[in-house]
């Protein structure tokens, strides 16, 4: 369901929004109004929205027309409508993380990633849905109702950016902010048929992020287009003192790779056996290997690479991901703010107050993930679990340097198969669980890897490819996917209205 | 041994203490908020300390310095790598469901405290330190009785202090080595100016581990070990230890339970009532579920930088006991008091004893005259209207005997009152200061002029000294009556 509302407003290009808006033929606050407006029509259906902040963006909007008339200086995205996932501390809206336990929780501070959107004169027009802090792969984790895929309502736009991926594929917004810890950025980018990229570990500031997975998570850019998602990425990334994970490295020009594409000379390494897996969907496995038939005739070197440890990844990730999940989720107790239950019982003692707050608080899915991450971290276990499951971490980050001392990108699958059916994996957490299959790897290395539109299904549902690089190497990822988009138009395609 | 006469069979008592020392850094150890005590409750708070939803630690790299300096202090070592742990459990002044500490590569380890063993006076007797670990620490509760409403009140200004936790060998044997222990341990770190180590405050707190070995009948049986808890002052620890030695020796007798029989225990002291009381039961050991904290980086500590902070140490408070004595001549006694009165006491001794050249009457003069004003005004040494310079200029003066003693007092009496120098209060009284040939000339006229005294004391009668020392006063009133009696004395002897 694509809501374009006015035709001569490209809600679908932050670069065309832009350039109009320096040409003098659309301002900030037409173009918010219409984004609102798309929002507004689209929200019921697809409900991407946990929180709609119409005010605050058009009084942004008319700030930045007005300082646009009065000749002052702009931020990179002057006038641009961009969503941030609900999972990101705003001072002027709720954070909810789609969770009960946070419903109306308003932070005292802006996540380092915010203040960057506002610096950026960025028009922030609301927070988008997603699974239940962050722990899921298709947003019907969310205290808040599921969000639907625009290709096709009956199916999943992904998750636990999933209202990110789907504002942007309704045609709503150009750009959103969306987290990656398994995968949360890429599998709901391919599934909505736009480009979302995970950037390496330590790029951008976890300030203000609300922490599921502490090593894992990281925030990146989601848009139509590689060089609209280079400009989010821009305005986003950066050393953070405040984050003791934050890198120390020079500031990349993003936008200038992905206005270079090129992969001639780029040795470019085929996930053979990702792409052989019997469960990798056979349409997803076509769109690979036309991906891969592309770049070699222009000119890349493609070799065959095996990461051997690669079918360790979901298992790791597993244990690690919910280890850290119960211990950053402790703090929600309902002490000390957000939901604490009012029923007698919880009045009766500390102990009963904790645990009827948690249980009505949380979702199952999180209180599965917090159970397993406890007991893999209790005494007795520690050892067989956690120690194991981080050695096996590092095996699989020395498989990815091994590869990248002989290639400079990955190229393979995203997701196993394209959307699937709101509810069909609902009740079953390991279904859900193997859709990471392919998107872990990079989290659990700290590399940088890209979702790219690569192809669309006999069921109209688009399909995605992913690129992997070495660590801080973002621009051979950009380079590579920007050239991709040259030679196709998956990406210039559009859900029916 | 404690063999008291109230027990009927030998025993030891094994004392261990864990001591929670918080460290005088300006801010907070994961983040910039200040850490003054006594601000209105929930005044010094930011995201990172009030564990809100996506708030990060950012380590405090001065507390690491100091703790560092601390560990070379009791003697421990430094590791190459150290590392922040989570330690979890759930209570409301802990906002975050984790309190950042140190599992497994604390930042310092085996060390050791020597003290004066307080039985035998001189003797030393070293107490293992196991361990010195980081942490931050927890809030405030407080219960709010009134009313019976059964509300508690958090405050979180105290949440993420810096605390060094430093955890000793269960070495001490009575009550009082546990006192001296504490009373060492806070001299030491007040010293090295890492905390101000003020029990009621709260930088400084300790739990008691005890527990027996009672011989019976050749066989040594181990009562099981109590943790004592709530003691504020180090007279507490003290008398709680008392307290629980003899109640698990009675404990024992009645029902002969051993270490083996029950997990440890933990009782809180009770100040007024002068008893240690059961407190909630632990589980038999709590599953802290510790692990490596993702969110902060291990620390690397390479040996230039543990070589500059050895350094850096200075004299440490035996070492200056030590100095003190072989330096100056003066008792251990006088040393002991001097050091515990801290830095600005040792250089103020100093200063006088050197400009004095006797450190045997600076000394003296310094506990009493000197500490006596003090207690009597509520100055600190470092505000004493006399100066370091001064006293040793006024002492210097008796010891060569130009002045006399009680006249000294005088001058000293009239500096506390009105400011000047030595020379300028001794014109304003209008002492004249006595030259020592002056002195030998006037006892030479005394002696030649009293030939029967002369007589006398050569004959065995020192008293009689008593009269030509009244004589010389009269005729000098600014003689030392001290110095009088050496010169006759020495004159008769010729």
């Amino acid at each position: 369901m694509y809501v374009s509302v006015d035709q001569t407003i490209p809600l679908d290009s932050a670069r065309d929004l832009i350039r109009l808006q320096a040409a003098g033929q659309l301002t900030a606050v037409q173009i918010a109004s219409a984004s609102l407006e798309s929002i507004q029509q689209s929200q019921a259906s697809i409900n991407a929205y946990t929180h709609v902040a119409s005010e605050s963006a058009l009084a942004q909007a008319a700030d930045i027309d007005r300082r646009r008339a009065a000749g002052q200086p702009l931020g990179l995205l002057a006038g641009v409508p961009v969503a941030v996932k609900d999972v990101l501390c705003t001072q002027d809206m709720p954070t909810t993380c789609a969770s009960r336990m946070l419903q109306g929780f308003r932070p005292p501070y802006d996540a380092t990633v915010v203040e960057k959107l506002r610096t950026a004169d960025a028009v922030i027009v609301g927070k988008t849905n997603m699974d239940e802090f962050a722990m899921g792969a298709s947003t019907e984790n969310s205290a808040f109702g599921l969000t639907r895929n625009p290709w096709n309502l009956a199916y999943t736009p992904g998750g636990s950016s999933g209202g990110a991926a789907a504002t942007v594929a309704a045609g709503s917004v150009p750009l959103s902010l969306g987290t990656d810890t398994g995968g949360s950025i890429r599998q709901p980018a391919a599934f909505c048929g736009i480009t979302g990229m995970k950037p390496t570990y330590g790029r951008v500031s976890r300030y203000g992020l609300v922490a599921f997975a502490s090593s894992l998570d990281q925030v990146g850019p989601m848009a139509w287009t590689v060089q609209d998602t280079a400009l989010l990425m821009q305005a986003i990334g950066g050393y953070e003192p405040r984050d003791s994970t934050s890198l120390d490295v020079a500031h990349e020009d993003y936008v200038a790779a992905a206005n270079a594409p090129a992969v001639k000379g780029m040795r470019i390494g085929v996930l053979r056996d990702a792409i052989e897996h019997d469960g990798l969907d056979d349409e997803t496995r076509q769109a690979v290997n036309r991906a891969i038939e592309i770049y070699r005739d222009a000119g890349a070197t493609i070799v065959d690479v095996s990461l051997a440890h690669s079918r360790y990844g979901v298992p790791t990730y597993y244990v690690i991901a919910p280890c850290e999940a119960s211990s950053n989720l402790s703090r929600y107790d309902g002490a000390h703010y957000g939901y604490r239950s009012s029923s007698s019982e919880a009045a009766q003692s500390l102990m009963a107050m904790y645990c009827r707050s948690r249980d009505e608080g949380f979702g199952p899915e999180v209180k599965r993930r917090i159970m397993v991450g406890t007991y893999a971290l209790s005494i007795g276990y520690f050892d067989a679990y956690y120690v194991k499951a981080l050695k096996a971490r590092r095996l699989i980050r020395q498989d990815y340097d091994a590869a990248f001392t002989d290639v400079d990108l990955l190229l393979g699958p995203v997701t196993p198969s394209p959307a699937f059916r709101l509810g069909e994996k609902v009740d079953d957490p390991i279904q859900m669980y193997l859709c990471d299959l392919y998107t872990v790897g990079a989290n659990l290395a700290g590399i940088p890897a890209i979702s790219i539109p690569a192809g669309q299904s006999r069921d109209e549902l688009p399909i995605g490819i992913q690129l992997q690089a070495a660590p801080l190497h973002e621009a051979s990822l950009l380079r590579a996917a920007a050239f991709f988009q040259t030679q196709t138009d998956y990406h210039t395609q559009r859900p029916s209205r | 041994m404690n063999a008291s006469l109230e027990h009927d069979r030998e025993f030891q008592t094994v004392i261990g203490l864990e001591v929670h020392v918080q460290l005088k850094t300006k801010t907070k150890l994961f983040c910039r908020c200040e850490t003054t005590f006594g601000a209105a409750p929930n005044t010094q708070v930011c995201p990172t300390c009030l564990g809100l939803p996506g708030a990060l630690p950012v380590m405090n790299q001065r507390a690491i310095e100091l703790a560092i300096r601390t560990g070379l202090a009791i003697n421990c070592s430094i590791p190459p790598i150290t590392k922040w742990d989570r330690k979890q459990y759930f209570y409301p002044d802990l906002p975050k469901g984790y309190q950042i500490s140190q599992f497994d590569m604390p930042i310092c380890a085996d060390g050791y405290l020597e003290i004066a063993d307080p039985l035998s006076g001189d003797r030393l007797c070293r107490v293992g330190i196991i361990r010195a670990h980081l942490e931050e620490d927890a809030g405030k509760s407080m219960h709010d009785e009134a009313a019976g409403s059964g509300d508690s009140r958090i405050d979180l200004n105290r949440c993420g202090t810096p605390l060094l936790e430093i955890v000793t060998e269960p070495d001490m044997r009575s009550s009082a080595q546990a006192k001296a222990f504490l009373t060492e341990l806070k001299l030491l770190l007040t010293h090295l100016d890492v905390s101000d180590c003020e029990m009621q405050e709260g930088s400084l707190r300790v739990d008691a581990n005890v527990n027996l070995r009672i011989d019976v009948d050749g066989k040594w049986v181990a009562t099981p070990i109590v943790e004592i808890k709530n003691m504020n002052s180090f007279r507490a620890v003290e008398r709680a230890i008392d307290y629980e030695v003899n109640r698990q020796y009675l404990a024992w007798e009645e029902t002969g339970a051993t270490i083996d029989d029950n997990p440890k225990t933990t009782r809180g002291w009770d100040d007024q009532r002068e008893l240690t009381f059961p407190q909630r039961e632990k589980e038999a050991s709590a599953d802290y579920r510790y692990f490596p904290d993702p969110d902060l980086l291990p620390v690397r500590i390479p040996p230039e930088q543990v070589d500059q902070a050895r350094e850096m140490l200075g004299e440490l408070p035996a070492e200056v006991r030590t100095r003190l004595q072989t330096q100056y001549g003066i008792k251990a006694y006088d040393a002991d008091v001097i050091v515990n009165q801290g830095p600005a006491m040792i250089a103020y001794f100093e200063t006088a004893a050197q400009k004095s050249g006797d450190g045997k009457r600076t000394s003296s003069w310094l506990l009493q005259d000197v500490m006596r004003t003090m207690k009597e005004r509520d100055v600190t040494i470092q505000d004493f209207a006399v100066s370091a310079q001064s006293l040793g200029d006024l002492l210097g003066r008796v010891a060569t005997g130009a002045l006399d003693n009680a006249r000294a007092r005088d001058v000293f009496a009239r500096m506390l009152e009105q400011p000047g120098t030595v020379e300028e209060t001794i014109a304003a009284l209008g002492i004249k200061s006595v030259d020592s040939s002056e002195l030998e000339t006037l006892c030479r006229e005394l002696l030649d002029a009293n030939p029967q005294i002369v007589a006398d004391i050569r004959g065995g009668k020192q008293q009689a000294i008593g009269s030509l020392v009244g004589q010389a006063k009269k005729r000098n009133p600014n003689a030392s009556p001290q110095t009088v009696r050496e010169i006759l004395l020495r004159l008769v002897a010729e």
